[in-house]
This record gives C-alpha cells, structure tokens and sequence, in this order.
C-alpha cells in the first residue's frame, strides 16, 4: 500500500470510533426539519451546504422561534468561532499545500477531524502526505453525516410529534458539553451564558438572545483567562 | 426558511474553517486567545439549551412540574460520569418519555 492511502485509511480508521455518537445526532436533526415543515430537499441540502451538526441545528431552533435571517446567521456564525482555532493549529501543517488543498481540506474540517488529525499530525510531523489523514477523517464524517440525515429525514415523516423529539436538541448540546462539566471556569461560563439567554429570550429583541448571551459568556471567559494568567 | 439564509451561514461557516487554514502560515495565535476560544462551546450551548427548558410555551419561567428540567439533571448526571455523548442523550430522552408518559399522567 503507498503511503498515500495508508495515511488516508489511517484517517478513515482512527475518526470510526468518533462516528457513533454522530449517527444519533444526523438522525436528530433530519427528524426535527422535517417535524418542523421543511421540506426534505432543504433539510438535506443544509446538511451538503453547511455541513456543521450544531450550526445546522441551531438553524433549526432560531427558524422556529421566528428569528430574522441577519440575526440567524450572526447565531451561526457564533456557534463556528470556534473553527477559527482548529484553522490555526492546522496552519503549521497545511500551508506548504496547494490552494486547491486547502478549499477541500477546509469543508471537512469539523470537530472530530480536528481531533483526530491534530493527535496523527503532532506524531507524525514528518510525513509528507500527512494531510491524506484529515481527508480521510473528514470525509468519513461527511459520508455519515449525509446517510445519517436521511435516515432522519425518513423517519421524520414517520416519527409521532407527541413523542417531543425537539427536546433532543437541548439534550444534544449537554452532551456535546460532557467533558466541560469537570471544569470549573468552564460551569461559571456556561451558567453566564444560559441565564442571559433565559432572561434575554423575552427582552432582547430579533431573537438575538444567543449572541447577546454567547457575547456576555466570552466576556466572563476572558476575564477569567486573564485572572489565571496573571496568577501563574 | 429561505434557501439563501441556508447558503449564507454555508458561506460563513465554510469562511470561519478556511480562514486561518489560508491565511496563517504558522500558528501565530497566542495561548491566551486559544484558551478563550476554547471556551466557546461552554458560551454558546447553554444559551442554545436553557430557554427551551427553562421556558414554557408562553415564554415564562417554568419550574413547576417541568420534565425537561429533571430529565436534563439525569442526564448531566449521566453524562458527568459516563463522559459518553450517546448515554447523555439516551438516558435524557428515556427520562423525559417516563416523565411525561407515565409520572405526570
């Protein structure tokens, strides 16, 4: 096998085990833009456009609550902040690439491609198709990404409304939080930031309440960042 | 929903991955933006989870008789000590169709 593939079957294999909680939470969404009256060319269209579990559905939640276009895609745009880091570790990596590289690397690079890859190219900084690795991972995930949001969207048309299936978006973003719970700065941030939507949701006008609450969270954030520096 | 907001937050979510991988040549964040940055999961989740539960239909606090409410405590509790995403989620839904199927009927 050349070392291409053996790197891309690498990638493949090491994101595998990160694709079982994936598949409950494509399924999640397809059911839920379908119980919401999209229809299913636009449910599964988000999916190949945006391609970002979270984004996706938060575009859900704001579209049901009635929130503006401007104020969803400044939402979205919050909720994917965080990718500017995963760019920046990366570019150490990437940037001998070719453009064309880049501008397909940079569609598949999601959360658990991050993850994987960042481990495989921190031990293998010598390897010149490293890169082979994250397309592999990341293209994994889109392949079951896209199965697993047709899957939704065919039970979606199934699947009784009473059974209060939108509840699971809540429940999908706790447990995308698991590993945060132990932390302490971690809780103070997320209370901050739930507590002002909870009271923002009726006040703040155009459903802004995500990014006014998301805005309020990074300030407690920074803030304790700098607390602990200045410590150390 | 119009299909240009889906393209729109497409377009922006693709910006926000291809950004620094194109721009940097070398990862010139610092560790003290690094670390904010990884604090925004913590800032934008909770505001996604809280009002949907905290809130009944009419938008008022709700605490009384609330299933959401208990079967996210189990969940968390769950999820805190399991550190598996699908038991989370698993445990949440169950408790949440017990409450509202059988406790509170």
């Amino acid at each position: 096998m050349n070392d291409r593939l053996k790197t891309l079957s690498r990638g493949i294999i090491d994101v595998s085990p990160l694709m079982i909680p994936v598949v409950p939470f494509g399924i999640i969404y397809g059911v839920i833009g379908m119980e919401l009256g999209l229809s299913a060319y636009m449910t599964f269209g988000m999916s190949i456009i945006i391609f970002g579990g979270a984004s996706q559905i938060v575009l859900l939640q704001l579209f049901s609550g009635g929130a503006s276009s401007l104020v969803t895609i400044t939402s979205v745009a919050a909720v994917n902040s965080r990718h500017l880091l995963y760019g920046a570790v990366f570019s150490e990596y990437l940037s001998h690439l070719k453009l064309m590289w880049k501008i397909i690397l940079s569609y598949v690079l999601i959360d658990q491609a991050f993850a994987v890859s960042n481990t495989y190219f921190k031990k293998n900084k010598n390897n010149t198709f490293k890169h082979y690795h994250l397309l592999g991972a990341g293209f994994t995930c889109w392949t079951i990404w896209q199965i697993s949001t047709i899957l939704g969207i065919i039970l979606g048309s199934v699947v009784p409304e009473e059974l209060g299936l939108s509840f699971t978006i809540s429940l999908t973003f706790v447990a995308l939080l698991i590993n945060d719970f132990r932390k302490f700065k971690n809780i103070i941030v997320m209370l901050v930031s739930g507590i002002v939507a909870t009271i923002g949701y009726n006040t703040i006008p155009f459903q802004a309440y995500i990014i006014v609450a998301a805005i309020a969270a990074l300030v407690v954030a920074t803030l304790l960042t700098l607390i602990t520096l200045k410590k150390n | 929903m119009h299909w240009s907001t889906i393209i729109y937050c497409g377009i922006i979510t693709y910006l926000t991955r291809f950004s620094t991988i194109f721009l940097l040549k070398e990862d010139i964040l610092n560790d003290k933006t690094k670390k904010i940055l990884s604090y925004v999961p913590s800032a934008i989740f909770p505001a996604i989870i809280f009002p949907p539960i905290f809130l009944d239909s009419a938008g008022y606090l709700d605490f009384e008789s609330n299933p959401k409410i208990l079967a996210v405590v189990f969940a968390i509790i769950i999820g805190f000590f399991s550190r598996s995403i699908i038991a989370t989620i698993l445990v949440g839904l169950i408790s949440y169709w017990f409450l509202i199927f059988v406790y509170y009927q």
